[in-house]
Parts: structure tokens; sequence; C-alpha cells
């Protein structure tokens, strides 16, 4: 499938699939029933008439084989993959409060709330605040020192590799807790591969240093200014980033009493 | 150090100019050797492990010493690395639990429990989670915060020289191995708690072993304290050993017994309650003293806590009778119906007859099911729950196929070893066994 080709399914499938109207912001909670049968694209349950939601990949055939010359039709099939888009208001729950009050804050600071937090998104009661990598730890510092947000536990770095989505393949998601509030967030900073770079988080939040190395170990990302970036998983002179999509798990063929199994990625899926 | 283009660590045995130069290096090893080196100073490093009885498994530690002082503490981590995180990626969502309940080995009910409950909220199918199954689930994560408590301060006991605290702590965990054995069929590595429920319901009589292992354990619990808490070497040993303040713990996200040492009473099951713990009756223990001794007393009475629990637990189960213990629908309850069998092991006969001889749907449904597994809808969750060593958190990514997209887990060892360096810098060299064992990393947990 070419590039754009790719592109019109993804625009179509946008297009076709944005429910509109019903969205209860006061049930984060719920999953869409059209979500839910599985049949409907898999469209998430939160998606909005403003952002819609966002299509990170368009799949095709079955059980992910390519170039087989199959010939039964299946070949035909048409599978967009997409994430929760950007919430509308009322966001609900305590999330209004929390991303007014930071809003609020960023802007006492000269960072515009725009320029800093890209998108907000509420989905399945949480709430994801997609900030700007240069912004981040303005961000960060509002959220942890603000007597009104006060996230002052930060529980770890997380990665995810997206290859389709260009120009932002690489995750890093952030989970934040306060204690004193008894709430919960995550944040999101999406960098490209060629460029992987985003500030250490561990100025802010000192528990962060192993999370940010697994991170990098794992995804290959560059947490700037971190006191010592090492693979701390993997072995020091390690080749390759293990946790991205396009590193094969094993990778080898399994072979017993004659028997051949391959390896994983070189079997069918069913995603 | 080893070139780029040397994928081993092992070399020609040959000399040759040419040859790269191997040596063992890892970690931070390089950069001490390198300032040492640099500074001219006459220093002593000593590499503590991943080989080492006192250090929980393959922790390595690298010490630098000034006689029996403790100058540097740093920790290297990954020699248990065993990628079951990736490993997830390529499984369904219900053979996860398998994989996850591998990661911290001595508390695997906690970590299967966070998965599921993480799982069921990509579902969206929380509320629907039977109560029996729940009552089941917390059942089993305090029955297992016992004995990982037991492991935590008989190893712990065991590396100060004091072997008959092992032997005690390491009898009481039997009696929950034997019920975990009952209820599960495993001692460990169970993959009991499924997503939408738990694989089985208790057989019949489980509840009265229980009770009974209780009332042992509680014996055990009180030797334990007996023989513990006013023994005035134990005392000598741990008293102001390991100090860790709040401020510390909580700028380095040190979370579960070590962070209430130091007096913040958080607790995931009464912040961000899950499994309905906030109708269970039960107090959260803090002590302020920040010390290893306050944590080994914080866990005992953690102990007699998880027992309270665990009765509430049985009592509600009893008055419940039998019930359904995974969600109704049929397309995400695994078709799990096990029965002893003439093999001794095996599917319940009806089933097999139902679906080889009654319904041919139900054979292709069963067959999609075991096989391709499930759909869960696209979008992201970060699920925690209080595991025995800190809040347990896993954060799922679908992308609306049937194996996760990623999954990751914070493990507790993981984030609250980085604590070692304050912990131990400025301490004695025998007081990091202390120290780390107050901390009590399971390195399963930590390298994943």
């Amino acid at each position: 499938m070419s590039d754009a080709e790719k592109k019109d399914a993804a625009e179509a499938a946008k297009a076709g699939s944005a429910p509109v109207g019903d969205q209860s912001a006061d049930t984060p909670q719920s999953v869409t029933e059209a979500a839910h049968e599985g049949g409907s694209q898999n469209v998430p349950a939160t998606s909005s008439p403003a952002g819609g939601p966002e299509v990170v990949d368009v799949r095709t055939g079955l059980f992910g084989v390519r170039g087989s010359g199959d010939t039964s039709g299946f070949g035909g099939l048409v599978r967009t993959v997409a994430m929760p888009g950007a919430s509308p208001r009322p966001y609900g729950s305590w999330f209004d409060e929390v991303v007014d009050i930071l809003a609020e804050v960023l802007d006492e600071q000269g960072v515009p709330f725009d320029h800093a937090v890209g998108a907000v998104v509420v989905d399945r009661g949480e709430l994801t605040l997609h900030v700007a990598a240069e912004h981040l730890l303005t961000v960060c510092r509002a959220l942890r020192d603000d007597q009104d947000l006060r996230f002052e536990l930060g529980l770890g770095v997380s990665g995810a590799h997206f290859p389709h989505e260009t120009g932002r393949e690489l995750h890093a998601v952030y989970h934040l807790t306060s204690v004193t509030h008894s709430r919960r967030l995550r944040l999101e900073v999406a960098v490209p591969e060629s460029d992987p770079h985003i500030p250490s988080s561990t100025p802010v939040y000192p528990g962060h240093d192993w999370h940010e190395r697994e991170t990098f170990d794992f995804f290959g990302i560059v947490f700037d200014g971190h006191p010592g970036l090492a693979r701390i998983e993997m072995p020091d002179d390690w080749v390759g980033h293990p946790q991205r999509k396009d590193y094969p798990l094993g990778g080898i063929p399994v072979e017993y009493k004659g028997a051949r199994v391959a390896p994983p990625d070189e079997r069918r899926s069913y995603n | 150090m080893a070139g780029p283009q040397t994928p081993h660590a092992t070399g020609a045995p040959l000399p040759d100019d040419d040859a790269p130069i191997f040596e063992a290096v890892g970690g931070d090893w390089s950069d001490i050797a390198e300032e040492a080196a640099r500074l001219g100073e006459e220093r002593i490093v000593v590499n503590m492990g991943p080989q080492h009885p006192s250090t929980h498994g393959v922790l390595r530690l690298m010490l630098e010493i000034d006689g029996e002082t403790v100058t540097e503490a740093r920790a290297g981590v990954g020699y248990l690395h065993t990628g079951i995180e990736k490993n997830m990626e390529f499984r369904t969502w219900t053979q996860g639990v398998t994989f996850c309940t591998r990661m911290d080995y001595v508390a695997p009910l906690f970590t299967e429990t966070a998965y599921c409950l993480a799982v069921e909220r990509l579902l969206g199918i929380t509320d629907d989670v039977p109560e029996r199954a729940q009552a089941i689930r917390v059942l089993m994560m305090e029955l297992n915060r016992i004995s990982s408590h037991l492991v935590a301060i008989g190893t712990g006991g065991n590396e100060l020289g004091a072997t008959t605290i092992m032997t005690i702590g390491f009898t009481a965990r039997e009696e929950i191995l034997k019920v975990f054995e009952l209820i599960s069929g495993l001692r460990m590595n169970h993959a009991y708690i499924r997503p939408g429920g738990v694989a089985q319901d208790i057989p019949p009589g489980a509840l009265d072993t229980v009770r009974e292992a209780l009332t042992a354990v509680r014996g055990y619990l009180k030797q334990l304290g007996d023989l513990m808490l006013a023994n005035p070497i134990f005392k000598g040993r741990t008293v102001g050993v390991g100090h860790l303040s709040l401020a510390g713990a909580m700028a380095l996200g040190i979370t579960g017994p070590v962070l209430r040492s130091a007096g913040l009473p958080y607790d995931v099951r009464k912040a961000f309650p899950y499994c309905g713990y906030e109708t269970y009756d039960f107090e959260v223990p803090t002590s302020t003293d920040a010390d290893a001794y306050a944590r080994t007393v914080l866990r005992l009475e953690e102990c007699y806590q998880s027992i309270r629990i665990v009765e509430q637990a049985a009592d509600r189960l009893q008055q419940m009778g039998p019930g359904p213990v995974m969600v109704g629908d049929k397309k995400i309850a695994w078709p799990a119906q096990l029965a002893i069998g003439a093999d001794g092991m095996g599917n319940s006969l009806a089933h097999i007859k139902e679906i080889m001889g009654t319904s041919m749907e139900a054979l292709i449904h069963h067959f999609k099911l075991v096989t391709e597994g499930f759909r869960v809808p696209a979008g992201q969750v970060w699920q925690t729950v209080e595991a025995a060593r800190g809040e347990l958190g896993v954060h799922l990514v679908s992308d609306g196929g049937t194996r996760p997209y990623r999954a990751h887990f914070r493990d507790p060892s993981f984030n609250n070893l980085q604590g070692v360096s304050l912990m131990c810098e400025g301490g004695q060299v025998a007081d990091v066994v202390v120290a780390v064992a107050g901390l009590d990393p399971v390195l399963g947990g930590v390298d994943r």
C-alpha cells in the first residue's frame, strides 16, 4: 500500500467514524458500545467532534501476512488503528479544574498553555496531557509545586513506539500522582525517531532517574540533562532498542527434532 | 572496554595487537575506575554481587569504601532481564497473566491483579466483574502480602546471621503457600487471576483451610515479634540504620513500607481503592523513625492487618455462597471450566461434551477465544495496586488488537533500589546488607 493510499484510508476512516453528540463528560469510564463490539474499526470511546480519534496506523489483509498472492479476498480488509483524540470541554470530574489552574500557572510564567499542552485527552476516567517536549520541565514544575495541583509523586516514565505516526514515533509517558489531592494524571511527550530528544524530568522528579534510563534503553529516547543516561537492563554494548516495534522478538527460528517454529515476528498475527 | 564492533564479552585467547581487549565491565564500573585513576587517590571499590548471598538475588552493589565506611554506593541491575514486557506484546491479553506473574515471583498475585484490572478498564468491564471474584482477589492478595513480608523479614534476619528468624518466617510462609496451592493449583507463578475475574472458584473447604492457616501464621508472627523486636542484637543492627527521610522517599518516588516508615500513610488501597478495598476495615500502620527497625515493625503490623482483611474476605465469601467468578460476557471469559478428569487434570467433561458433541458454534468460539483471544478497544490506561513492596503500576496500551500493544510495569522494587545510595552512604559496610534487606527488592520484579 503506498503512502498516498494509506493517507486516503486514514482520512476516510476519520470522516466515517467520528461519533457526534452523546459524548458524556461526566462518565468518562464508559466505553461506547460501538467500540465495545469490536466491529467498528475499533474506534475508541472518547473521540470528539473537535479532534476526532487520532489514526495511528492503517492495516490491511488478514493475519498480518503480505505479498502471499492471497486470492481469498481477505487481503482487501482494511482496519484503522485510532487512539482516543482530544476531548472537548467540559472534561468532567476534577479535570477541568486542574487544566484551568495549570493554564493559569503556565501563563504566569510566560508560557502560553496552547504552546505547552497540545491536547487534553480524557479517556476511561484518566486525564492525559500531550506536552511539547521543550516545555516539559515547566509543566512538571508547575504540576509539582502549585499548591492546588501538587502532583508531588512521580511514579515513573514509560515509553511506546508508534512507527506509523510520522514525525512523532516515540512517545514518553509520565505517570504523576498527587497524594495531597488523591489525583492522577499522565503526561505524554511525542518526539520523532530522527531526533529523539526530550529534556530530562529528573530535576523535578529525581525518582525518574532509573525510569528514564530504562526508557532510553528500550526505546532510544535521549533524555537531555539526565545525570547518567546509560543502559540499565540491557548490556552496555547492546545494539538497538528492544522495545521498538521494528525490533523482533527472538528473531531466530526454534528447531526441535526436525520441526521448525518461526520466530514470533514471522508468524501470522491477529491484529 | 569492549569496542562497538565486538558483540561478546569474551575474546580470543591468543595475543594479537589488532584484537580488541575485553574486560568485565558494566553499569558505572568504568566511570568509577576512570575517575579513580584521574584523581590518583587510593580508593577501594568493592563489588558486592551480583552473586552475593546478601543481595536478594542478582543485585550488584558497587561500594566505594574508606576503612569500614561506605563513601559511595551504587546499585547495578539488569542481570535478570528476560524481556517479559516485550514477550507480552506477542501473546494474547489472557496469556499476559502467565508472563507478568513471573516478574515479582515473591508477590505474583499483585502483578496479576494489577494487570487484570488494567485490562478490565481498557475493556470497560470493571463494574461487571463479579463481587465474588473481587473478594477472592482480595483474599489472595492479602495472603500474598503476608507471605511476601515473611520472606522479607526471614531473609533479612538470615542476612544478619539470625537463621532462626529465617526458619520461622519460611515455616509460616509454607502455611500460606499450601493455601495458594489448594486454590490456584500452584505455589508460585499462579496465573490465577484473569481478565474478567479469576480462573476457578475456590475449592470446597478452602475457607476452613484459610482460617486454619491464619491461626498458625498468627502464632508464627507472635514468635517472630517476640524474637526480634526487643532483641538487643537485632535492635543494635537495625535501629537508625538505612535511614531515609520522608523528603528523600518522596523525591525518589519510593512507596510502600519504606515510605510509611518515614511517616506518610500513603497506601493505594486507601488513596485509590480497587477490588472493593474501601469496604474492608483495616488500618495503615506508620512510623516516623524511617530506619530498618521501623520497617521490620511495620511489616509485622501489616501482616496482622492483612489477616484482618483476609478474615473479612473469607466471611464474605462464606455468606455469598457459590456464584460466578468470571464476567458473564462469553466473548471475554476464558472457557476454563476445569475439572479433574481420569488423567488427573483437564477441562471438565461436561464442557468438552458440549463443545464436541452438541454445539459447533461453541467449539468455534472456544477455539477462537483460546487461540486468537479477545479484542480490546484502542487506548491506554494506568492502574496501580498496593503491592507488598510499594505501589505497583501497570501502563497498558492497546491498538484494538488481540494482544497488548505495549505493557509496562512500574515495579516498586525497581524504583525503590534508587534509594540505596541515600540509605547506605556514610554508613558501615555491614549496614548496607541491613539497608538493602529493609528495601526488600525482588530482582525478578526489578529486571522483568
